[in-house]
């Protein structure tokens, strides 16, 4: 495998996960957004994969397919079934418009480079820089998707957002402990299960999901 | 004197091509729908048809009305000129410059905008101001993605963007996805194709293209046909030498060849542009700003992603 291929294959299908991002952010029907979140997941199970074709590493493909069983087809099933279940409104609420968060979103991919072009500048190439500029923008998009939607399900998505961010993240780097990635997916996994109990309690007590609601039972505002 | 024969045979191949092109996707998608559909080079005979005719002007039009035709298809055909097709090395390949050829589809919808607002009707006017709202988007993202190509490049050329991509030594770059997904999304609201705009109807409030030339007939009516075929072969070839190229022939010899690959490339260019059509929904006017800035967006990340690929740094 040459080295420049095996690159430019990785940052291809980084890019594609960190453009399944921006479609997070851009998407108003929750069922589209549970979509798009399946589609991000496979493509992170796909650069695990791909690392483990280019580096030989038998561990790689096992956190392929905990990553493609959880977060491509598991989790988007319990979500969407969460959705069914509830009943919910199937349009996104948002705290800040859509085309703004969009562009605080390039703004937070800016900064990104910024942090990591002094922070890789000595020791690692470039190539090695892009993975890492990718996984970082993926992981804050994800951050900003959750400060910028008001109800409890888009929040669970930018959460997922986060972890899929982290893990394209550790897939770039060498020996990662395959334990490891089993409890990040076993935590993701249950995460799911209680979002979908908080959901359900929310859905039940306050008969909304939209979290604001929850700043009253903190003692905060009215 | 092989330049210029390869130039003579693209703008023949160019004013033969693009009004089968517009045929092929209406053909194609009624046959997807399951209807029988009009034959792929209806709108030959329909252009045939209305060549023949005089116009009809509106009460109160001014010459802008009788000139803005001619300006956008000359300005289209300019620009069709430009864009490579089957051959290196054509006569105008030093002039084809995408800033140019941005510029001269910038001109071909000014003069659609003015004529749309010269009759004073109610549609016209609407649909002028939509199209030059979408274009205040449009064309940044179109200048964004120009940028990411030339410093990648090396230069605004498309004939030399194209040899360079053909080449390969760029290799896959995230910022050219990000940039392919951008242009594709100029490209369907520049025209005016679904999810933008619905080129099949005119009964729509929603419409914008075909708002601007609602008081068009006769010649004028069959110019601007022709004008939509051309831009739609524009853009499509433009797609194509950017992010297709390979097959494009450098010597004599591989001319009929490159020629047939290029027409099936724009084939299949067209097979999914009607599967795409047939499979969505035409989406609100009031969201088309934010498609067209989430374009703008996209090659505004291509952009920033070239600061740590190593390009600029």
């Amino acid at each position: 495998m040459s080295g420049s291929l095996a690159y430019d294959v990785a940052h291809l299908i980084g890019g594609g996960v960190l453009l399944a991002s921006f479609l997070l952010l851009y998407q108003r029907r929750v069922a589209a957004l549970i979509g798009v979140l399946a589609v991000q997941g496979a493509l992170v199970a796909l650069a695990a994969a791909w690392q483990g074709v280019v580096r030989g590493e038998a561990h790689l493909f096992a956190t392929a397919l905990i990553a493609f069983a959880a977060k491509g087809v598991l989790v988007p099933l319990l979500l969407q079934r969460i959705v069914a279940r509830l009943a919910l409104d199937r349009a996104v609420e948002t705290a800040l418009p859509v085309g703004a968060s969009l562009a605080a979103g390039v703004a937070l991919v800016a900064l990104s480079v910024l942090v990591m072009l002094p922070a890789t500048a000595g020791s690692a190439g470039a190539l090695a820089r892009v993975d890492m500029v990718l996984a970082l923008s993926v992981l804050l998009l994800g951050v900003l998707m959750m400060a910028t939607r008001r109800t409890a399900i888009p929040q669970v998505v930018g959460l997922i957002a986060v972890e899929n961010g982290l893990l394209l993240g550790a897939v770039g780097i060498a020996g990662l402990p395959l334990l490891l990635e089993l409890s990040i997916a076993a935590l993701v996994l249950v995460l799911v299960l209680v979002a979908g109990v908080f959901a359900l309690l929310m859905r039940t007590r306050l008969d909304s999901l939209d979290v604001t609601l929850l700043g009253r039972h903190r003692g905060e505002g009215g | 004197m092989a330049g210029i024969v390869a130039q003579l045979l693209h703008a023949a191949l160019v004013v033969a091509v693009a009004p089968l092109l517009l045929g092929l996707a209406r053909w194609l998608k009624a046959r997807m729908l399951g209807r029988a559909g009009p034959p792929p080079w209806q709108p030959v005979l329909a252009l045939a048809k209305l060549v023949r005719k005089r116009p009809v002007l509106a009460e109160g039009s001014s010459a802008v009305t009788r000139v803005a035709p001619y300006v956008a298809v000359v300005a289209l055909f300019a620009a069709a000129l430009l864009v490579p097709s089957f051959a290196r090395g054509m006569a105008l390949a030093p002039l084809s410059d995408l800033l140019l050829i941005g510029a001269l589809l910038a001109l071909a919808r000014a003069a659609q905008v003015l004529a749309g607002l010269d009759a004073g009707t109610a549609f016209g006017g609407l649909g002028a101001a939509r199209e030059a709202s979408f274009a205040a988007l449009a064309e940044p993202a179109f200048l964004v993605a120009v940028l990411v190509i030339a410093m990648l490049a090396g230069g605004t050329n498309l004939e030399a963007a194209s040899a360079a991509l053909q080449e390969g030594s760029l290799g896959l770059r995230v910022s050219l996805a990000l940039v392919l997904v951008a242009l594709v999304a100029v490209a369907l609201a520049e025209n005016a194709r679904i999810p933008v705009d619905n080129p099949a109807t005119h009964l729509e409030l929603t419409m914008v293209h075909e708002a601007m030339i609602l008081e068009a007939s006769g010649r004028h009516l069959a110019l601007w046909e022709a004008a939509a075929a051309l831009k739609l072969l524009v853009w499509l070839s433009l797609l194509l030498a950017l992010f297709a190229p390979f097959g494009t022939a450098g010597s004599l010899l591989g001319w009929p060849g490159a020629a047939l690959l290029w027409a099936g490339k724009l084939a299949l260019l067209v097979l999914a542009l009607s599967a795409f059509e047939n499979a969505i929904a035409k989406m609100r006017v009031f969201r088309v700003p934010e498609f067209l800035g989430a374009a703008l967006l996209l090659a505004l990340v291509g952009a920033v992603l070239l600061f740590v690929s190593g390009v600029l740094a």
